[in-house]
C-alpha cells in the first residue's frame, strides 16, 4: 500500500509551499498585494496540512521509504526587483502545481478505498490549492510584460 | 478676474446645509426649490447670459446655470427643471466655482535648475514629445503612464483612452476614480456582467426603505440628502437604516443605526442574508429565474449567526435583526453604497453582497427598489465607461478578442496596439512601476496624488525619483506640480465645452461659458496638441484620434458606445442643451432610459460580459472557458465570500482605527473649494473626530492639538470630541501641505500665482494620507483608506475651538 506515501507527500508539500509563501510575503513587502495574499495562503497551507493529520494516523506516512525526488524543494531565498517577483511567484507556481496533482492522486485512491472522509478532505483542500493557482496564474500575467520588457 | 470678498452667503448654504424642507409623500414629484448665489451685489438683472451646466463637485451633477457677465462667472442659479436637484445647490454647488478665480495657472512651467519657471507651450509640448519618443525607442511604451482624474469630462476621457490604447499602446493608465469609485463598478461587474447603475433617483421618490451602506450622504451629496429629508418630512416616510461607525446626521436619522466595527463590513452584510434568507424573506421564483450561485450563497454567509456577527461587527443582535428585517419586509427597498464599503477592507466582496441582498428579494429594476452604488463625482463615471481608467472603452471585455476587434475595427488599428494580455494596470500598481523605474514618463492630469493617495512619505518618494519624466497638467500649483518636470496650465469647469454623467446615469452637457485664464488650455486639447507632435496615425494614414473638438470626441463616443450597455448612439450636443438625459439613450430609447434591468437580463451572456469575473478573495479572474462553463446566460452572478481579520489592527502599541473621509464643505485636496471664501471659512483646517471616551482617556477636550501618529507617519490637528465610534479616530482627507485659503495672505494678493514664488505651506503636517497604508482591495484595487491602526497624544492644550459642522 503507497497510498501513506503520498499522504507523506501532501504532509511535506503542504509545509514547504507555507514556508515558501511566507519568505515571499517577507521578502516583497513592497508588494502589498502580494505579501498579504501569501501570507494568507500560508495560513490555508497550514489549515491542509492539519485537516490531513487524521489521515496520516489511520494510514501512516511511511517518510523513510519515500523515493527522494519525490519531494520538490522550496524556496532558498526570496528575489528582489521586478523580474525577482516573477521568479518567485513562478516558483510558487510550481510547488502550487505539484501540490494540486498531489491531491488529484489521493483523491483517487480514497475514491477507490471508498474513503469518503478522506476524499471529501481532499477535494476542499484541493479547491484552496487550485484557487491559489488561479491567483497566482492572474497576478503573473499581469506582471511578465513589465518585467520580461522594461525591468531593469 | 477680481478678488471676491467674503460675501454674506444667501442663500446660507453654510450654517444651513440641505435648505428649508420641501416636503412631499411616496409616488409624488419632488417639489422644486431654486437656489441662487451671486456675490458682491449682483443682481439677476445685472447677469449678460445664464450658460446651462451642471455641478461637478460630487456624484449628484446637479443641473446649474453659470451666470456671466462682461465675459467672467459672477454666479450661479440651481435649474429648477432638472431632474437630478430640482432647482437645489449644495453647499460646494453654491460657492465652489469661486475658487476658479484666483491662483490660476496661466502659462506653462518647466523645471530649470531645480526650479519650475514660466515657459512656452512651443518650449514645453517638445520637452515632454522628445523624452516620450526617446523612451518609446529606448523601452517602449510599457515606459508609459498616465495618472489622471475623475474630474475631467468624457470627452477628455475618451481621447485619452485612444491615444493610450491605440496611439501609444500602454495598459499604464488610471484615474484617481481609482481612489473612490473603482469599487463601485467592480461589484456591479461582479454581480450584473457590466457597470451601469440599475437603479434611478427617482426610486428614492416612491421607495419605503432606504438603506446607507458607508455612505453618509447628508455630508457627500447634500442635495440627494435633502430629497431624502423632504421624503422624511412628508406622509408615509420611508425607514432609513445606516451602516457607519459614526454617528453621522444620516444615523440621527435612522431607523436603525449599524455602528460596525471598522473592517467587519462583510461580515456584517453577509449576516442580513443569512437573516434575511433563513426567516423567508426571499423570492425564489426569482432567484431560479434570474439568478445563478444561490446554493453557494447560503452556504458561505450560514456561519454568520446574529450572534456570530454581533460579536464580530460590535453591534447588537437586536439592531442587526431589525435592519433585516425592514429589508426583508419592505415592497421598494433603495440602498446606496460608498466610501465606508469602497475604501475598507474587503471592498468589493461587501459591495456585491448589497447586491446579493437585493437580488434575493427581486429586488430591483422596478420603481422605487434600486441599487446605488454611488460615485465620488459625475466625472467619475466617464472615466470608468470611456477606459482612462484602463478598462477597454464602452464596458468592453478585455479578455474577449471580439471586443478588442471591434475597437481595433472602429480606430482603424491593429489588434495588437491595444493592450490586452491582462487587466489594465491600477493606480497604486503604476506608482509601484514608478518607484521600480520602470515607467520613466508619467503624466499626472487634473489630481494631486501628493496629497490624496495612501502613505504620502512614500508618494512623495517616488514623485522626487530622477528615474521619471513627470508631467502635471492642473489648474493650480498644488503638492503635485511641485515634483513635476513641466507643469501644464489647464482650462476648469465652464471655461470649456463637454459633458459627464451622473451617478444615475444622467448626461449633462456643460459647454464653454467663459475664456480659460492666460493661456491655458483644456485637457482635451492638451492631449490632441500631443497626439498631433507624436504623429499617431491609424492604418489609413489618418491622424489618431480622428478629431479635435469636444463635438467630434463626443461622436467618437457615440460611435463606440453603440450597442453596449452604455449606449449613447442617439443622444447629441443639440438634446442635450438644458436637460440631462439617462443612458442608454439609442434609436429603442430615443429619450433615454430612467432605469435599467427592468427585463432582469443582465450583462452576463459570454459574448456580451465585460468581465468574466474574479475570484471576490484573492482577485483572481475567472476564465472565459470557466465563464461558459456556468452558462449565466443573463442571469445574474450571486458571489459570496467569507469574512477575513484586515491585514493591520489595532495592538498596544497603535490602539485605535484610524478612518478617514470627506467633509461638507470641501472637494478633494481644496485647490477649488480651499479658494472659496466661504467654503474655506468653514472648514478651514483639518481635525481629527474622538468618542468622548477614548478622548477622557487621553485626557484631550476639544480644540486640544492632537498627535495622531501610524508606523507611517503622524499629523498634528485639532480634536472634536463627537459620536464617533469608541476605539476608531476619524480624519478629513483634503487638507495636504499648502494652504490655499483666501485668508493666505501670499497668495491671496495675486489672481494669478507668481510662477516663480513657491506655494506657502502649513507648519503643522495635517494630511491624513501622511498615516493611510498601501494597501488595496484585491477586485477593484482601490485603496483601503479607512484601515490601520493609529495612536493619539495631547500635543498642546490649546484655546482655539473648531467650529462644529452640524
Ligand atoms: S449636491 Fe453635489 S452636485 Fe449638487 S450642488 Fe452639491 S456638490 Fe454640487
Amino acid at each position: 500500500m503507497h497510498l501513506a506515501t503520498y499522504l507523506g507527500l501532501l504532509e511535506t508539500g503542504c509545509s514547504t509551499l507555507a514556508t515558501s509563501y511566507r519568505q515571499v510575503a517577507d521578502g516583497h513587502r513592497d508588494e502589498p498585494d502580494v505579501a498579504t495574499l501569501c501570507l494568507r495562503f500560508a495560513a490555508e497551507c497550514d489549515q491542509q496540512k492539519a485537516r490531513m493529520s487524521p489521515f496520516v494516523r489511520t494510514y501512516g506516512t511511511h517518510p523513510d521509504g519515500e523515493p527522494e525526488r519525490l519531494h520538490a524543494d522550496g524556496l532558498a531565498e526570496a528575489r528582489t526587483g521586478g523580474l525577482g517577483l516573477l521568479r518567485d511567484l513562478h516558483d510558487l507556481y510550481l510547488l502550487a502545481t505539484n501540490l494540486d496533482i498531489s491531491w488529484t492522486m489521493v483523491g483517487q485512491a480514497a475514491k477507490g478505498d471508498r474513503n469518503t472522509d478522506l476524499d471529501a478532505t481532499v477535494t476542499r483542500s484541493a479547491a484552496t490549492t487550485e484557487a491559489q493557482l488561479k491567483w497566482l496564474t492572474t497576478r503573473m500575467k499581469a506582471a511578465a510584460p513589465q518585467a520580461l520588457l522594461v525591468a531593469d | 478676474m477680481t478678488e471676491i470678498d467674503r460675501a454674506t452667503p444667501d442663500p446660507d448654504r453654510i450654517e444651513d446645509i440641505w435648505g428649508a424642507r420641501t416636503p412631499y409623500g411616496a409616488g409624488e414629484v419632488w417639489p422644486g426649490r431654486v437656489d441662487t448665489f451671486l456675490p458682491d451685489g449682483t443682481t439677476a438683472a445685472d447677469v449678460d447670459r445664464w450658460v446651462p451646466s451642471a455641478c461637478l463637485l460630487c456624484s449628484n451633477g446637479c443641473g446649474l446655470d453659470i451666470a456671466v457677465r462682461d465675459g467672467a462667472m459672477v454666479g450661479v442659479r440651481g435649474r429648477a427643471e432638472d431632474r437630478v436637484n430640482h432647482g437645489r445647490l449644495g453647499p460646494k454647488g453654491l460657492f465652489g466655482w469661486q475658487g476658479q478665480l484666483r491662483d490660476r495657472l496661466t502659462e506653462p512651467l518647466i523645471r530649470r535648475n531645480g526650479r519650475l519657471q514660466p515657459a512656452s507651450w512651443e518650449e514645453a509640448m517638445t520637452l515632454i514629445t522628445d523624452r516620450s519618443r526617446q523612451l518609446l525607442e529606448e523601452k517602449g511604451p510599457l515606459s508609459h503612464g498616465f495618472y489622471t482624474s475623475g474630474q475631467l469630462m468624457l470627452e477628455e476621457y475618451y481621447t485619452l483612452a485612444v491615444i493610450g490604447k491605440a496611439g501609444l499602446g500602454t495598459p499604464h493608465m488610471d484615474g484617481n476614480t481609482r481612489l473612490c469609485t473603482a469599487t463601485a463598478a467592480a461589484a456591479l461587474k461582479e454581480t450584473f456582467g457590466a457597470d451601469g447603475q440599475p437603479g434611478s433617483y427617482t426610486d428614492l421618490d416612491s421607495c419605503d426603505a432606504v438603506f446607507h451602506f458607508g455612505h453618509n450622504v447628508a455630508e457627500t451629496q447634500t442635495v440627494l440628502w435633502a430629497r431624502m429629508l423632504d421624503r422624511l418630512a412628508g406622509p408615509n416616510p420611508p425607514a432609513h437604516v445606516t451602516v457607519d461607525p459614526r454617528r453621522t446626521a444620516v444615523a440621527r436619522a435612522s431607523t436603525v443605526h449599524l455602528p460596525v466595527r471598522p473592517g467587519t463590513n462583510l461580515a456584517l452584510v453577509n449576516g442580513l442574508l443569512r437573516e434575511v434568507i433563513s426567516r423567508g424573506w426571499i423570492d425564489h421564483d426569482y432567484l431560479d429565474a434570474h439568478t445563478v450561485g444561490f446554493d453557494e450563497l447560503a452556504r458561505t454567509v450560514e456561519a454568520y449567526t446574529p450572534q456570530h456577527v454581533a460579536d464580530l461587527c460590535d453591534v447588537t443582535v437586536r439592531d442587526l435583526q431589525a435592519a433585516a428585517e425592514i429589508f426583508g419586509t419592505h415592497e421598494r427597498v433603495v440602498s446606496t453604497v460608498l466610501q465606508g464599503f469602497y475604501q475598507a477592507h474587503q471592498a468589493t466582496a461587501a459591495s456585491v453582497a448589497v447586491n446579493n441582498l437585493h437580488l434575493v428579494r427581486g429586488m430591483l429594476g422596478r420603481p422605487g427598489a434600486g441599487i446605488l452604488q454611488m460615485n465620488g463625482q459625475p466625472t467619475a463615471q466617464n472615466n470608468r465607461e470611456c477606459g482612462a481608467d484602463g478598462d477597454l472603452p464602452g464596458f468592453r471585455n478585455w479578455n474577449n478578442p471580439q471586443h478588442v476587434q471591434q475597437l481595433a475595427d472602429l480606430w482603424d488599428v491593429d489588434d495588437s496596439v491595444i493592450p490586452h494580455w491582462a487587466e489594465p494596470t491600477h493606480a497604486m500598481q503604476i506608482f509601484r512601476y514608478v518607484e521600480q523605474g520602470s515607467i520613466g514618463f508619467l503624466w499626472v492630469a487634473g489630481t494631486n496624488p501628493a496629497v490624496s493617495m495612501p502613505d504620502l512619505a512614500r508618494i512623495r518618494r517616488i514623485l522626487a525619483q530622477d528615474s521619471v519624466f513627470l508631467v502635471v497638467t492642473d489648474a493650480y500649483r498644488t503638492e503635485t506640480t511641485e515634483f513635476a518636470d513641466v507643469v501644464l496650465p489647464a482650462a476648469l469647469w465652464g471655461e470649456k465645452t463637454g459633458t459627464y454623467t451622473n451617478v444615475d446615469r444622467t448626461v449633462h452637457l456643460s459647454e464653454q461659458a467663459v475664456a480659460p485664464p492666460g493661456q491655458a488650455r483644456s485637457d482635451l486639447d492638451i492631449w490632441v496638441e500631443y497626439a498631433r507632435r507624436m504623429g499617431f496615425r491609424n492604418r489609413s494614414g489618418q491622424p489618431l484620434p480622428t478629431w479635435d473638438t469636444a463635438e467630434g470626441a463626443f461622436d467618437g463616443w457615440r460611435d463606440c458606445s453603440r450597442g453596449r450597455p452604455c449606449d449613447y448612439s442617439a443622444m447629441t450636443y443639440d438634446q442635450l442643451r438644458g436637460r440631462g438625459i439617462q443612458w442608454p439613450c439609442n434609436d429603442e430609447h430615443p429619450d433615454g432610459t430612467e432605469r435599467i434591468y427592468t427585463d432582469h437580463q443582465f450583462h452576463t451572456f459570454d459574448d456580451d460580459c465585460e468581465t468574466y469575473g474574479h475570484d471576490l478573495a484573492t482577485g483572481a479572474a475567472v476564465t472565459p472557458v470557466e465563464h461558459r462553463a456556468v452558462r449565466y446566460d443573463g442571469r445574474a452572478r450571486l458571489k459570496a465570500a467569507a469574512w477575513t481579520p484586515p491585514p493591520e489592527n489595532p495592538d498596544g502599541s497603535y490602539p485605535l482605527h484610524l478612518n478617514t473621509g470627506r467633509t461638507v464643505y470641501q472637494f478633494h485636496t481644496r485647490t477649488k473649494t480651499g479658494r472659496a471664501p466661504e467654503l474655506a471659512a468653514a472648514a478651514p483646517d483639518a481635525w481629527v473626530e474622538l468618542a468622548p471616551e477614548d478622548a477622557a482617556e487621553h485626557h484631550i477636550a476639544d480644540g486640544d492639538l492632537v498627535r495622531v501618529e501610524s508606523v507611517r507617519g503622524h499629523v498634528e490637528v485639532p480634536a472634536r470630541c463627537t459620536g464617533t465610534k469608541p476605539g476608531s479616530v476619524f480624519l478629513p482627507f483634503h487638507y495636504g501641505t499648502l494652504d490655499p485659503s483666501p485668508s493666505n495672505g501670499a497668495d491671496a494678493k495675486d489672481d494669478v500665482a507668481e510662477d516663480s514664488a513657491d506655494p506657502s505651506t502649513s507648519e503643522r503636517p495635517h494630511a491624513a494620507n501622511e498615516l493611510t497604508m498601501t494597501a488595496w482591495d484585491p477586485v477593484s484595487k482601490q485603496p483601503t483608506f479607512k484601515s490601520g491602526a493609529v495612536r493619539i497624544t495631547r500635543v498642546d492644550q490649546s484655546p482655539t475651538r473648531t467650529r462644529e459642522e452640524d
